[in-house]
């Protein structure tokens, strides 16, 4: 169909008659070359599919997923009627907001900072600063914050200890959480974040900027009648995407700042938590596929309606 | 490069003043940056420092920016307790292997799907998109990989799950796409084959992509933590770096044989102060490193941040 531009070899004539299993012959090298990846998406991502099966029974180890006595919805009444399911949903979904809502905020007013700079230097120097966190592993996010907070000899507290003042225990007090797991996740992301309106501010011909500069526009100006319009489709695709994501958590994060401490569970619960403590810890897999098999329909039907949004708006950025 | 013109026509253009608003502005501007920069590079000083300070002080008066009585007695025990290099040598070697394998499969897949002659492309695309759209979910791949692959306590259960993305390869796709399918015709009309294109001419164009997909995936595979902590049990001697790490930060048991050997009987352990000397020998390459690869990722996120 589309094949034509390219088949310089053959004579068109014959092109027509060609049957599937020739073209697919003929194409044998590029399919080998996806070959691979097929195979990788096949044994990893697809073959798992079969087994959210066990959301829909009584799960019995030696049974096996298919063998064991099929109950239906129960494993998902369980979770509705507890409140859990709405519970976790609504922390996942929050925080996620919080994320993305500050985290978009916080990364176009560095950005816009950053561009009105005029030292190449220090440009650089604290691009390179502000990076530093992104290039971590959570694991080590979750010494820092601990080996900053915590209750004995926390690098707060012993600061605290020193003015006089009173120590400070948030690893009891579930209450702070929501505040210093965004603030945590805006200092890892935000340097990563910018760039992309950075780059975004770069592309505004720089042409008007000079064209407003002359007509007399002044820096605040500059910035909210040039600067921030051209960083708005930027931002409305960013977000729009964000929100395809709203139900899938930050695993990395909450696993490694609050891990096992039940205390703060009530305000840090997020899906990925309860899903991975109710798998690996509990090994009640039909209660994690449950509620796993939950957020992946939610998650579809989000992405599904956020790119149906972008299409509208923006054709060129949808997905698919 | 913008910024140089902007540069250029500021020192042209003589009559353009600098106003107060600009000043105001930058002078926020180099303040706010600062501080948001320093706060972002603190708490790792504060490691670097508890990390030389010795217990007693720790205990005392809590961890210290700038230790009291500065010791090496951590980095002493960590280093010949020996289990840091055997992790080491794992990561190093997961990561090698993981980054020029996967970099491979997907320089080939991008290419081959960006071929707009290729009629399994869309097909292709989708079948390897959709895994990013639904997925079936923490547990079934657990109870997959565990007892229908049989990789508990493999190595291969951290290795092989990180050889590529969806969005890596729609990451490659987008590189690729900015190479000309003249250049792909022209290998044609010479007589070569899709592969000889692909190998010849097409990745010496990709140096770029390859740099960038590549720290990518050397990144995620240092990083490692996660698939470790699914499929690696303690039956499992030697951990990759990050697992390590956490196995020592959140484990008594795994400090105590993270410096076996020598000091087995001691009680007096320097607890906190190995955990973070632990902390900054995992980190430490990529804190030396990223500086110079830092380009490559800007690059990167530019490329594929917004268009999928």
């Amino acid at each position: 169909m589309g094949k034509d531009k390219s088949s310089v070899v053959p004579a068109p004539t014959q092109r027509k008659k060609r049957g599937v299993l020739e073209t697919l012959w003929r194409y044998r090298v590029l399919e080998l070359m996806c070959l691979p990846a097929v195979v990788f998406f096949f044994l990893f991502s697809y073959m798992p599919m079969p087994g959210i099966w066990v959301a829909f029974v009584d799960y019995r180890y030696d049974k096996g997923i298919f063998h064991s006595p099929f109950v239906g919805l129960k494993n998902f009444e369980f979770l509705a009627t507890s409140g859990k399911l709405f519970e976790l949903t609504k922390n996942t979904v929050l925080y996620n907001l919080a994320f993305i809502i500050l985290g978009n905020f916080l990364a176009i007013f560095v950005a816009i900072l950053l561009n009105e700079m005029r030292s190449k230097w220090f440009k650089k120097v604290s691009q390179t600063m502000m990076f530093l966190p992104y290039f971590i592993s959570q694991v080590l996010v979750g010494i820092l914050v601990y080996n900053l907070l915590n209750y004995d000899y926390g690098f707060v507290n012993s600061v605290l200890t020193k003015l006089g003042m009173e120590k400070w225990g948030p690893y009891s007090d579930p209450s702070v959480w929501p505040v210093l797991l965004v603030v945590i996740h805006l200092w890892q992301q935000t340097g990563y974040n910018s760039v992309v309106y950075f780059a975004a501010i770069m592309g505004i011909d720089s042409e008007i900027i000079e064209a407003a500069r002359v007509d007399g526009a002044n820096g605040f100006q500059k910035i909210r009648y040039i600067i921030l319009p051209g960083l708005r489709p930027t931002l409305v695709i960013l977000l729009l995407f964000a929100m395809g994501g709203i139900v899938r958590g930050n695993f990395g994060l909450f696993y490694n700042v609050i891990g096992t401490n039940s205390l703060l569970f009530p305000t840090t619960d997020i899906i990925e938590t309860y899903v991975y403590r109710a798998a690996v810890s509990d090994f009640n897999f039909a209660r994690a596929s449950s509620v796993g098999l939950y957020q992946s329909i939610i998650g579809f039907i989000m992405v599904m309606l956020s790119n149906f949004v972008v299409k509208k708006i923006e054709p060129d950025y949808s997905l698919f | 490069m913008a910024k140089k013109k902007d540069m250029d026509l500021m020192e042209s253009g003589a009559k353009v003043k600098i106003g107060v608003s600009d000043m105001i502005i930058r002078g926020i501007g180099y303040v706010l940056v600062t501080f948001y920069a320093l706060a972002c590079v603190f708490p790792f000083l504060i490691i670097v420092g508890t990390s030389f300070t010795s217990e007693s002080v720790i205990r005392a008066e809590g961890v210290q920016l700038i230790p009291k009585e500065a010791t090496l007695q951590a980095y002493n025990m960590v280093i010949r307790g020996g289990l840091i290099w055997k992790s080491y040598g794992l990561t190093i070697t997961l990561t090698l292997c993981g980054t020029l394998l996967g970099l491979g499969i997907i320089a080939m897949t991008g290419y081959a799907l960006q071929r707009k002659d290729f009629p399994l492309r869309n097909g292709i695309s989708f079948y390897i998109y959709f895994t990013s759209l639904f997925s079936a979910g923490l547990a079934p791949y657990y109870l997959l990989m565990t007892q229908t692959y049989h990789l508990k306590d493999s190595y291969l259960a951290v290795f092989l799950p990180l050889l590529m993305s969806p969005w890596l390869i729609i990451l490659m796709k987008n590189f690729v796409k900015a190479i000309p399918h003249e250049i792909t015709e022209s290998g044609k009309i010479d007589g070569a084959g899709d592969m000889k294109i692909f190998v010849d001419l097409i990745l010496p164009m990709l140096k770029p992509a390859l740099a960038t997909i590549g720290l990518f995936l050397a990144l995620g595979y240092w990083n490692e933590w996660y698939q470790s902590s699914l499929f690696l049990s303690s039956r499992v001697a030697v951990k990759p770096l990050q697992y390590q790490l956490y196995k020592v930060v959140n484990e008594a048991q795994s400090l105590k044989n993270s410096i076996a050997g020598q000091f087995v009987t001691q009680t007096d352990i320097p607890t906190e102060s190995l955990k973070m000397a632990t902390a900054i020998l995992a980190t430490g390459p990529i804190v030396f490193l990223y500086p110079f690869v830092q380009k490559y990722f800007i690059g990167g996120i530019t490329v594929g941040a917004v268009k999928g």
